[in-house]
């Protein structure tokens, strides 16, 4: 099977690959650009811990081919994580104890980077509908849509 | 999965020619939130894939003048629906909101915001799942399946584009371009029954269109989707209401009808006696809000 030509815009950076046209965007971020940040939970669409921000809108990365997003630009929690600091939702989930395992929390910062950007002040209802795609097995909901909500207070 | 040759024309007549050239071996990925997962489950193993996301005529959600003049509401305009618009884009686009609010509606109940910036309408329409929840609300709308081809451009009523659980009435070398739906005729209205809010497929859906005037019904649209091999229409709940006063015990006749018209199957998400309990529940709540609506 030929390689396909990929062109991507990742976290800022131009990258060109050779990839087999059946790898999904999750597999090239995590096995060829050695990304680990999006987790492969399910690979089936249900969890959200590979969301990823595809010209700007949350999309869970194992459920779209890498061919398919030729031309893109996408943004991990890599590239929205400062040198040596945290993005104000990153330090909001600290700070309110919205991270146990850890393993659904890239996924969770991407929606909830993404839910902010289209609506900065959003309402508990908007949060919990924005997250909805975003399973935390360790069940901590509570907070995690406490630590959305006060990025909002922050900013105000 | 299995080894595919990967497509990604730039223009509508180099998909069909692909499409034609590959004599139903080959299949279209719009969002890929249907085909990857039957691709990933090793249920489909396709030898060509062919990306449409490039083809610019799928795109967009616009307004053209209506020339059908026996259509009720000639003067407003019809509204093309691209096949490539996504979930996101339906339940956001300022015309739907304004003119069909049960789409937006419909919208909402489905999958995450994840999915939904993936998923389009074209491919709820062309997966042919009896759940998909677009399509009873678009064919209750009386909307048309504008499909291109090799032979150029053909149009189907919606209601008659499902042939069978995944199957259409699209032939080799064909692609689904656009829904058209008519200007409304009055209220309308999707329920969805599943067990979750949200991330759940429909237990039930139920897609409602009504004409009133003065309490009289003039014209009723039921659609029910998840209890047949395709969305099903109930003609007989429909001709119930129509022509009468949009009265409770009509509703009721016609909620009952509904019921006995859908032909569920018991499976994991409810029992063959439970869907049709929840038809009847569903039709009866759905036109009771509906005469609540015009007044
Ligand atoms: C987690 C999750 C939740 C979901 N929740 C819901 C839900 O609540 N309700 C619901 O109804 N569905 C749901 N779905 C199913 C799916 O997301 C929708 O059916 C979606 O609209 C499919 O669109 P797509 O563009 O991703 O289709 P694709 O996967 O790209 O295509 C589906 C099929 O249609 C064909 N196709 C696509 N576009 C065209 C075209 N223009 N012309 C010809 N053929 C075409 C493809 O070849 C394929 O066979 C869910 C899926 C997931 C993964
Ligand atoms: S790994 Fe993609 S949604 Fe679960
Ligand atoms: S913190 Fe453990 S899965 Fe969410």
């Amino acid at each position: 099977m030929p390689k396909f030509h990929l062109s991507l815009t990742v976290n800022g950076e131009a990258r060109e690959l050779l990839i087999d046209p059946r790898r999904t965007l999750l597999d090239v971020l995590r096995d060829e650009l050695d990304l680990r940040g999006a987790h492969r939970g399910c690979d089936s669409g249900d969890c959200g811990a590979c969301t990823v921000l595809l010209d700007g809108k949350p999309i869970t990365s194992c459920m779209i081919l890498a061919a398919d997003c030729d031309g893109s630009t996408v943004t991990t929690v890599e590239g929205i994580t400062p040198a040596g600091g945290l993005h104000p939702v990153q330090k909001a989930l600290v700070e309110k104890g919205g991270i146990q395992c850890g393993f659904c929390t890239p996924g969770m910062v991407m929606a909830a980077i993404g839910l902010l950007n289209e609506n900065p002040n959003p309402t508990e209802h908007d949060v919990r509908e924005g997250l909805a795609g975003n399973l935390c097995r360790c069940t901590g909901y509570k907070k995690i849509v406490e630590a959305v909500l006060s990025v909002e207070e922050s900013k105000a | 999965m299995q080894p595919f040759d990967y497509f990604s024309p730039k223009t509508l007549p180099e998909a069909v020619e692909i499409l034609s050239r590959h004599n139903g071996d080959a299949r279209v990925v719009a969002g890929g939130t249907d085909l990857l997962l039957k691709m990933k489950g090793g249920r489909l193993a396709p030898k060509a894939i062919v990306n449409i996301k490039r083809l610019a005529e799928l795109r967009g959600i616009s307004e053209t003048s209506n020339s059908k003049l026996q259509t009720p509401n000639y003067h407003l305009p019809i509204t093309t629906i691209g096949a490539l618009t996504t979930l996101e884009e339906l339940r956001r686009s300022p015309i739907i909101r304004e003119r069909y609010p049960s789409l937006c509606d419909a919208a909402n109940t489905m999958a995450s915001v994840q999915i939904r910036n993936l998923a389009t309408v074209g491919g709820n329409m062309c997966n042919a799942a009896p759940s998909a929840d677009l399509a009873p609300i678009f064919i209750a709308l009386d909307a048309s399946a504008v499909i291109a081809g090799p032979g150029g451009e053909r149009r189907v009523p919606l209601e008659e584009f499902f042939v069978g659980p995944g199957k259409t009435v699209l032939e080799s070398g064909e692609l689904l371009a656009s829904l058209e739906a008519p200007p409304p005729v009055g209220p309308s209205l999707y329920l969805k029954h599943s067990p979750r809010a949200h991330m759940d497929i429909a237990v039930v859906g139920v897609g409602l269109a009504a004409q009133l005037s003065g309490g009289v019904c003039e014209s009723a649209r039921i659609v029910l989707g998840a209890v047949a091999p395709v969305p099903l229409r109930v003609r007989r709940a429909e001709a119930e209401l129509i022509g009468g006063p949009f009265s409770a015990e009509r509703i009721d006749r016609a909620a009952k009808i509904a019921a006995e018209e859908a032909q569920p199957i018991d499976d994991v998400r409810g029992a063959v006696w439970y869907r049709r309990k929840m038809v009847e529940v569903l039709v009866r709540r759905g036109l009771t809000a509906i005469g609540g609506i015009e007044n």
